[in-house]
């Protein structure tokens, strides 16, 4: 397993190479990207920031869950931060398995659990030189429905 | 006791810093912790029950603080 939160371009070839071997029947590539519009706004770029030393460790433990929820998947997964251009890649997943059904449901638990709990965030900015922070949720989430929160 | 708490993305802009120092009791609560910020800092800044981590693991607000601990409040993530 891989995962690490970077300052540079995400070279998703790479991930695949890394989880991939002669026993993988499938590899899944997922790359989320940057979008021109969001909430009908004409978007520019956006700029990602991390509490860095606890993205790295959730990114970790999520790859580590996955790996172990889903046996037999080769996991690679990168982060990227700083500011990105349009079309440019925010995060890359590779999920390798000996069949693809593995590798598809291991690369969909890994974002959804990414967007759930790894502490990053996104300002956009805008055509119109203005720029906003972007909560996915109400700010108000109960800190005891997360993940860790009974620990 | 001094605590060291950070503070990120629109939560860093509402206070205007990244970093504060807030002085509490010993054995105050995360959920005591974040009242004092908001005492301090303005209501209005911070929601009553944001997202803690205490040590960079997310933590319930009945968590006790301790003086070395990093305590963290952490606005809803949009990673991806």
């Amino acid at each position: 397993m891989h995962s690490a939160i970077v300052e540079r371009p995400i070279e998703a070839a790479r991930l695949m190479t890394r989880v991939s071997d002669a026993s993988c029947g499938a590899v899944v590539l997922f790359v989320g990207t940057v979008r021109d519009r969001n909430s009908g706004r004409a978007v520019t770029g956006i700029e990602y920031s991390a509490y860095r030393e606890m993205a790295e460790r959730e990114l970790a433990a999520i790859v580590a869950d996955a790996e172990a929820r889903f046996p037999g998947v080769h996991l690679a997964v990168e982060h990227r931060i700083g500011y990105l251009a349009l079309g440019e890649a925010s995060i890359a997943i590779a999920a390798a398995h000996a069949h693809r059904a593995l590798a598809y449901d291991a690369s969909r638990h890994v974002i959804e659990e990414t967007k759930r709990r790894v502490p990053i965030w996104k300002r956009e900015h805008y055509a119109d030189g203005t720029r906003e922070w972007v909560h996915a949720g109400s700010g108000r989430a109960a800190s005891a429905a997360l993940p860790g929160a009974a620990r | 006791m001094t605590v060291r708490v950070l503070l990120f993305a629109s939560y860093a802009d509402a206070v205007g810093a990244a970093e504060i120092h807030v002085d509490v009791p010993d054995g105050t609560t995360v959920r005591d912790l974040v009242a004092a910020v908001r005492a301090r800092h303005g209501p209005d800044r911070l929601p009553p029950a944001p997202m803690v981590a205490v040590n960079q693991r997310y933590a319930s607000h009945d968590t006790s603080v301790s003086a070395g601990d990093e305590i963290a409040i952490i606005p809803p993530v949009a990673g991806g």
